[in-house]
């Protein structure tokens, strides 16, 4: 449930739901994502231009010239928040090349845990990740949450250039880089897997906030002969 | 499909395609894009008879010298730019904003600078043969979506114009008056209580110098340091446009229209949406101050804003 509500700025609302991060907090702010969405794509509010969901916040930016904080506050307040609809359970595998050449980081991560490669990608393909949200760039998808062992702090000094495909972790969490991108999150493997597809107008990210992801892992052979 | 197009001669820094924005895809990770300064982007659209959501050509500092093939065109440019006109007979036209010109067949324009700012907007009538992606025209060069294939222009690159309605010859001007201080009204960001009081007083009080490390993403500020007593993260978490971000080193940063979507730094402030055109346009090496406004001075400004662009826009009816 939402804890508080309040301005981001003159054309945005803040819907904080806590600031604990777990599954239960974070699929109610996504049943809220979708209750509110749905209303907008039956054109039922005006002046809404996006609606981001978080781990623990929901964020709605409008247009000022339309509509303005009091108004999508209240719509926020007396929305009927239907928990049905469009609960992502999709289960989505995802292949992964843990080759040397791709996991840039294992040495600093087996310092760290004091576990070996195997055991680390071991314990990291052991898990179901949950997807808490998606963005910062376009279709990355923040997975948790990983095991305790292998959990580690973000590099000291990020990288200039996190390469395309690139699937990292950090603290409690595991992600994809879509692009090739700036980063600070320890690097194990890389996918040849599309995880975003901007042809595909429907659906462009592959992994949505409330999805289910099972990594597993390929050769090199087979991650350079990938065909989708 | 018009045969009409500019042939790029030189690309320039920063050539893409811009309209109001594409929005509805912040939760798959794709920024808003579009036009950083609105103004003169829908004033462009308008000096040539447009819709004012026709797709422009926007550029930044140096801009592209464009030679028309096989046509004919009424276009404009505005923002405060220095441009010529390289008529057919060699002449070369100095070019002034902010009204519309006749280019003919072969003839080029030369977008040589921007003075004192970092966009400008070249408007066609009839606009590009491009097509929206996601509801618009757009390049997102962080996710390569939209027009170009969400690339900035380069020399091969060809930009396709729609057949011009040249009937419409009439002359089109507007006296636009640059507002030219660096006083960007901010209201206080959900993270405002994660600095020291110091801090708080620094923000607002003191100057902050633009840096080079600024492009459509953002911008970064440096000054004094503004000191974090709490956490310098947070948990991820959604941007907005004109949000301004205060990472570990204690430099602000500014959210600009390629912004990525989520962000874990805390939000000192968000400039209020009536300044985000003019924060785009502030050239590094430039000082800005911060103002405290509350939200409804903050939307009461904004209605002086709209009422503004307005002015301008029926200037030219």
């Amino acid at each position: 449930m939402i804890k508080n509500i309040s301005n981001l700025g003159d054309a945005a609302v803040y819907c904080d739901f806590g600031s604990e991060v777990n599954e239960k907090i974070n699929l109610s702010v996504i049943s809220y994502f979708n209750s509110l969405s749905k209303l907008v794509e039956e054109h039922k509010i005006d002046g809404i231009n996006n609606i981001t969901p978080s781990y623990n916040k929901l964020i709605i930016s409008f247009d000022l010239s339309i509509t303005n904080y009091s108004k999508i506050k209240k719509i926020i307040l007396d929305l009927n928040v239907d928990k049905k609809i469009n609960i992502n359970n999709k289960k989505i595998k995802i292949p992964v090349c843990c080759d040397d050449e791709f996991g840039l980081d294992f040495n600093r991560l087996s310092d760290k845990t004091k576990l070996s490669k195997e055991e680390i990608i071991e314990a990291y393909l052991n898990e179901e990740y949950f997807c808490y949200m998606t963005g910062f760039i376009a279709g990355m998808p923040f997975l948790g949450d990983i095991n305790k062992d292998i959990r580690c702090d973000r590099l000291e000094t990020p990288r200039v250039k996190v390469p395309k495909g690139s699937v990292g972790i950090t603290e409690q969490f595991a992600n994809i880089y879509t692009f090739e991108s700036p980063g600070g999150w320890n690097i194990i493997g890389n996918t040849p897997h599309k995880v975003f597809d901007p042809s595909n107008f429907k659906e462009p990210a592959l992994i949505k906030p409330g999805d289910k992801v099972n990594f597993y892992q390929i050769s090199k052979e087979e991650y350079l002969n990938w065909n989708e | 499909m018009s045969n009409t197009y500019f042939e790029i001669l030189r690309p320039g820094v920063n050539t893409t395609i811009q309209d109001k924005g594409r929005n509805h895809m912040y939760h798959v990770g794709i920024a808003v894009s579009g036009a950083i300064d609105q103004r003169n982007y829908k004033l462009s659209n308008k000096l040539v008879d447009n819709d004012l959501g026709e797709a422009v050509i926007e550029f930044a500092y140096q801009g592209p010298l464009l030679k028309l093939k096989n046509g004919k065109i009424n276009f404009s440019v505005t923002g405060d730019i220095f441009f010529k006109i390289i008529r057919k007979n060699s002449s070369v036209e100095e070019g002034i904003c902010y009204k519309n010109y006749i280019l003919d067949d072969d003839e080029q324009i030369d977008i040589i600078s921007t003075k004192n700012t970092v966009y400008g907007y070249l408007s066609v009538n009839g606009g590009f043969e491009l097509e929206k992606v996601w509801n618009s025209y757009s390049t997102n060069t962080k996710a390569n979506v939209g027009s170009n294939n969400g690339k900035k222009y380069s020399l091969e690159d060809k930009i396709f114009i729609k057949n011009s309605d040249l009937q419409i010859n009439k002359e089109k001007k507007i006296s636009y008056n640059k507002i030219s201080d660096n006083i960007i009204r901010v209201i206080k960001g959900t993270n405002f209580d994660f600095f020291s009081s110091e801090a708080k007083n620094i923000f607002f009080k003191h100057e902050f110098s633009i840096t080079k490390l600024g492009d459509r993403m953002g911008i970064r500020l440096n000054g004094h340091k503004l000191e974090n007593i709490v956490s310098t993260n947070i948990k991820s978490e959604g941007l907005v446009r004109g949000a301004i971000q205060v990472p570990a080193d204690g430099n602000p940063i500014i959210m600009l229209s390629d912004h990525g979507t989520i962000g874990g730094y805390p939000k000192i402030g968000v400039v209020i949406s009536a300044d985000l055109d003019r924060v785009g346009q502030i050239t590094p090496g430039s000082i800005i101050n911060f103002k405290e406004v509350s939200l409804e001075e903050a939307q009461n400004i904004f209605k002086a804003y709209t009422d503004e662009t307005n002015k301008y826009l029926n200037e030219c009816n």
